[in-house]
């Protein structure tokens, strides 16, 4: 029987976490994700596995830097202001090639911002917010299931391309309850991590392991010879996760003369503005990104050929609409939907099924 | 240093775990620091199952011992070290960090890791300034002394005064061992050497964390001769920073 259960977003988390066969949780309390590194505390340590509460978001992320290094299955998770903190750590994780997952709660920003949801951190982790040019796949989920299955694929995909990899929640699907069926979703075989540090006597090859953030600079085995050869490496294998980890929904959009773009929490309210308008006869529909990087920019494009238009519904000041307006060029009109339009002014506002419709008649 | 007590130390092998030789200016002891590491490793027979975190600056050169080695951020060698003991109980995890790695850039994740009571050892290099980035001021310059960024010389309205790590770290009820050592003789060489058998041993009778502090000589920064060094850390090193156990415990309740 199919065991369902009744959860909070963020607590999808750690059953996600637990489905992936995760070793270790290092993070420290910021909210609108408190329930997070509160479940593994709760969870982990019973089953032998590790939790740890950090000084600080800085030393979490650096957590992560020993334990992947470790060959050990690690995660962290937090909101906007540890976010920033963590992007140093984020830029050694990508340049050592360490597997690692971490959860981004989003909340209002900039500096304190808000507390409540935003999404006001979007160009900030699919853009690499450390030095270095680095790049990691950020996936956005939009349900309570959809958050445990994408942290279980976050593993996967950590691990195929020993890369840190992101998955971008926010306050409202940390915080909203819905039904959830706890399975291990099984993505196939990886590699196995010989090159991970465990004792130079416990090495298959008897020889050391030597793990760093500055490949260029270390002297083979482990380094490469310059730096150029090093950036090349490394570039292939963006482009490999460029081009084969593209995920998207297309919803209701064979026909649609205005394509709605959002992730997240707007998605839904999306949906739900479109079910109304489709009601009503108006041929619209929805393209949700799953991974906001890579971008979906193909099948954006796609839609400019059938004469489309676009509306990006974004709970910020207009961020993944820059995404849009690249894959547009140009050439179809890119109306955008944001912060600005919540029901409410205060931080506890959100942008709401009738506002989107409302655009969505405007438009069409 | 006359040749009678030259003859007096005594030099252990260290075929499995000194197998290059560590990279340093000429009169530089980081890796003296690392010879030392490498002997007790071998002695209590801690390579096969050692992992070293190594910091950021002079000190990386210990990164060349035959041990596996993780190396990550200025001043994160803690936190690394912490998940890696926390993960994998049966290593033996230290760290090597210059003083400005511990205590400047990396001073909440040291002190992070001291409040937690990590089963991890941490071995400190002292060398009074930053050695790879050209002789700036560190937490640990003295007062007076001249560097690229105090050119007139450490006052305590521009730099404050110098911070006292071994002492520092032996108030965290966690550590079971906090020492200071020197290596400009060779009594203090075996002293220190002792230091960190005693630090090594700690973790592994599972007693709690344990530091080690090594004043370490920086020629070409301090601008004298690697000679000369030892008599400068002889003059005015030692008197600020007092050598001996600050700590040593065998139970923590």
């Amino acid at each position: 029987m199919t065991e369902r259960i009744l959860i909070q977003g963020n607590e999808a988390v750690g059953w996600g976490a637990l489905s992936a066969g995760c070793d270790g949780f290092f993070g420290y309390p910021i909210t609108p994700q408190n329930e997070i590194p509160e479940w593994f505390s709760r969870e982990f340590p019973k089953r032998g596995k590790t939790f740890v509460q950090s000084q600080s978001e800085t030393g979490a992320i650096m957590m992560l830097y020993g334990g992947a290094a470790g060959g050990s299955r690690v995660m962290t998770s937090t909101s906007s202001p540890g976010w920033g903190l963590m992007q140093e750590g984020m830029s050694h994780l990508a340049a050592a090639e360490l597997p690692c997952v971490i959860v981004l709660v989003q909340r209002g920003g900039p500096g304190q911002g808000s507390v409540r949801h935003a999404q006001m951190d979007y160009l900030c982790a699919t853009r690499s917010g450390g030095g270095g040019g680095y790049k990691n796949i950020v996936l956005a989920p939009a349900s309570v299931q959809e958050i445990h299955d994408l942290v279980q694929l976050a593993f996967h995909l950590a691990d195929k391309y020993c890369n840190p990899v992101v998955v971008l929640s926010d306050g409202i699907l940390g915080l909203i309850a819905e039904t959830m069926e706890v399975k291990t979703i099984d993505f196939g075989p990886l590699p196995e991590k010989d090159w991970a540090v465990r004792g130079r006597d416990r090495q298959k090859d008897g020889v050391r392991r030597f793990i760093h953030s500055f490949p260029s600079g270390a002297p083979p085995p482990g380094g490469y010879v310059s730096y150029v050869p090093w950036l090349e490496h490394m570039g292939q294998k963006y482009q490999q996760m460029a081009d084969s980890e593209l995920r998207y929904e297309a919803s209701q959009s064979e026909d649609a003369e205005l394509v709605l773009v959002a992730y997240g929490y707007p998605s839904r309210v999306c949906k739900e503005a479109i079910n109304t308008a489709r009601a009503q006869g108006l041929r619209v529909g929805l393209i949700r990104p799953i991974t906001l990087w890579p971008f979906p920019y193909r099948a954006l494009k796609d839609k400019i050929d059938l004469g489309c238009r676009f509306l990006v519904v974004e709970d910020s000041l207009g961020q993944m609409v820059e995404d849009v307006r690249i894959a547009v060029q140009g050439r179809a009109e890119v109306h955008f939907l944001g912060l600005l339009s919540r029901h409410l002014p205060t931080d506890g506002g959100m942008i709401l099924p009738g506002r989107v419709l409302e655009e969505i008649r405007r438009l069409l | 240093m006359n040749s009678k007590s030259v003859k007096k130390v005594n030099i252990s092998a260290t075929q499995r775990t000194l197998v290059m030789p560590l990279p340093g200016c000429p009169g530089c002891q980081h890796p003296t620091i690392g010879r030392i590491i490498a002997e007790v490793l071998e002695e209590l027979d801690l390579d096969g199952s050692a992992i070293e975190v190594t910091g950021i600056g002079c000190n990386s050169a210990v990164a060349m011992l035959n041990v596996d080695v993780v190396l990550g951020s200025h001043g994160g060698a803690p936190d690394m070290a912490t998940a890696l003991k926390r993960l994998h109980p049966e290593t033996f995890v230290y760290t090597v960090q210059g003083d400005g790695d511990c205590i400047a850039i990396g001073a909440g994740s040291f002190i992070g890791a001291l409040t937690r009571a990590e089963m991890i050892s941490i071995i400190m290099c002292n060398n009074a300034n930053y050695g790879t980035t050209g002789g700036q001021l560190a937490p640990t310059t003295l007062m007076g002394q001249t560097t690229t960024t105090t050119p007139n010389g450490r006052d305590a309205v521009m730099g404050g005064y110098p911070v006292h790590v071994a002492e520092l770290a032996a108030t965290f009820k966690g550590v079971a061992y906090s020492a200071r050592g020197a290596l400009n003789t060779p009594a203090n060489y075996r002293r220190t050497r002792k230091y960190v058998k005693t630090a090594f041993q700690k973790q592994i009778d599972h007693v709690g964390l344990s530091f080690v502090e090594v004043l370490s000589a920086c020629p070409p920064n301090w601008h004298l001769s690697p000679v000369e060094c030892l008599g400068w850390i002889e003059e005015n090193m030692i008197p600020e920073f007092p050598l001996g156990e600050f700590k040593n415990v065998d139970v923590i309740d």
